[in-house]
């Protein structure tokens, strides 16, 4: 019995020892994990290190930024971008717990303390800094133009200009605020309550261009199936910022920091998951703002 | 109520744009829906089941339903419109069971006796209904009819959430949400664009109304 267990140890040792080993090299295994962490205690950082574990709120439903897919498993950048900072507190992918966290709910699951901070296509906005904390921008999301991608006519801002154009957008978002000053007039306009009326009426031909922030129409054309296409550029600036306690500048800072030493895991991240859909402009880490 | 004096001018092409459309709609469901009450008064068996389940489909269908048929299922058989055609065929399409049913009402409270006192005097059908029972019958369907259509011209509001931009209800929508706007003051000023629209109507109906009692 004695023996056995020895044994048993002594495998499991060296099959721990041969996986860290193998851990650096290994594309698949995702941002690096910081053993070597040292945080002042009392800190967040510290209070999570020891903790051993994270919970990070993101959205379930954003393709490309934060989706759960079949396997019940979430994927996106900004999942990515979160085991970027879990891993610079010293707390693998699989310890991390991911809590979903609608648009409506981002700051108050912030405030009661239910997740450690929130990455889901969060526009930074002084209205939502009146309560929370954010860190970042990790990304500037901006209105963008989706077009089926058979349709080699409409390729910017400029093309809309044509009155047969037909565009479709969301009744009373801020998108269809902008877009109207690119229209040469509103008849050409088509307004639903949700984005998705506006996907189905581009693929059966009653619009020609979709425009909302890139990040959604993103999530669309990757499910499309090859139907959409994102084209011409950004032309509003959305930050993204990752949400946290209030005042905790501590953790903004550190936050910051991790962005800024991991701009290739950064890069990454992009690469793998919303940057492999076609027309989005290359991800590059913005200046972080001040934390307060 | 600054949002709704500032936008006056929104509000104006908001309430022609909302008139338009139940004009349009009045007008197509009056006739589709009449000759659809023809159809199931007619003495032919087949043009009385179509009436028959017309009026049974189409009646017991949501609004928005008949809506999205049209608007999303037309267009993927090929059949390219704007969605304000679209929006007012819907309309139509839903009303004109309901103007049907008025009508109807109407031809059934006229005595058989009419009737067959007019087949009597060797009438054909299409003369019966048209100068015999028609006009006795527009009489009692004046009030259920126009509270049809009154009916419709605020159901044309649904439109709005449906790609019909520029209406009054997407009026209300886009100053109440996009730039921050008080809703209570706007949706009231969207009220009294609807209200400026369906009480004339109803002042029309009900001279209609007087008009007919005297001829009695």
């Amino acid at each position: 019995m004695r023996f056995r267990r020895t044994k048993a140890v002594v495998v499991g040792v060296s099959l721990a020892l041969a996986m860290a080993a193998c851990g650096g090299d290994d594309k698949d295994s995702g941002p690096e994990v910081k053993s070597d962490i040292d945080f002042e205690s009392g800190t967040t950082m510290a209070e999570i290190a020891d903790r051993g574990t994270v919970t990070i709120g993101t959205k379930f439903d954003q393709p490309g930024f934060g989706l759960r897919n079949l396997k019940g498993e979430p994927e996106g950048f900004d999942v990515e971008v979160g085991k970027i900072i879990a891993g610079a507190l010293g707390i693998p992918a699989e310890d991390i717990t991911w809590k979903e966290t609608p648009s409506d709910v981002r700051e108050q699951v912030i405030e009661n303390g239910d997740v450690d901070f929130v990455i889901a296509t969060y526009t930074i906005n002084d209205e939502r800094k009146k309560r929370i904390t954010f860190a970042g921008p990790y990304y500037v999301a901006g209105q963008q133009l989706m077009v089926r991608s058979d349709d080699d006519k409409i390729k910017d801002l400029e093309d809309l200009k044509d009155p047969k154009v037909r565009v479709c957008s969301v009744t009373g978002s801020t998108p269809s605020e902008t877009i109207r000053d690119f229209l040469a007039n509103e008849r050409q306009l088509t307004l639903f309550d949700v984005y998705d009326k506006c996907a189905s009426a581009l693929k059966n031909g009653q619009t020609d261009v979709v425009t909302t922030d890139n990040v959604i129409l993103a999530g669309f054309v990757s499910e499309s199936d090859g139907d959409f296409k994102l084209v011409g550029d950004q032309f509003t600036e959305e930050p993204y910022g990752i949400g946290i306690k209030k005042g905790d500048v501590d953790f903004c800072e550190f936050i910051n920091e991790t962005l800024e030493a991991n701009e290739d895991s950064y890069n990454e991240a992009w690469s793998s998951t919303a940057g492999k859909i076609e027309g989005t402009s290359p991800a590059q880490l913005p200046d972080a703002d001040s934390c307060s | 109520m600054d949002a709704v004096f500032d936008n006056l001018d929104l509000f104006w092409s908001g309430y022609l744009r909302s008139l338009g459309i139940c004009l349009w709609a009045m007008a197509g469901s009056l006739v589709l829906g009449t000759l659809i009450a023809a159809c199931r008064v007619s003495p032919v068996p087949a043009l009385r089941w179509f009436g028959t389940s017309w009026v049974t489909l189409v009646r017991n269908c949501p609004l928005t339903v008949v809506l999205f048929m049209i608007a999303f299922g037309i267009p993927e058989l090929g059949i390219n419109a704007s969605y304000y055609v679209f929006g007012v065929a819907a309309l139509v399409l839903y009303t004109s069971a309901f103007v049907c049913e008025a009508i109807r009402s109407g031809i059934n409270a006229v005595p058989v006796g009419q009737a067959e006192a007019a087949r009597a005097i060797g009438l054909t059908f299409t003369q019966n209904l048209s100068q015999v029972i028609m006009p006795q019958a527009l009489r009692t369907c004046i009030p259920p009819l126009g509270s049809v259509i009154i009916a419709m011209f605020k159901n044309s509001a649904v439109l709005g959430a449906f790609g019909v931009a520029g209406d009054l209800w997407g009026v209300g929508k886009r100053l109440s949400s996009a730039q921050g706007y008080d809703a209570l003051p706007v949706f009231i000023g969207v009220a009294i664009g609807y209200l400026c629209i369906t009480l004339p109507a109803a002042a029309v109906l009900a001279y209609l109304e007087r008009k007919v009692a005297i001829a009695r």
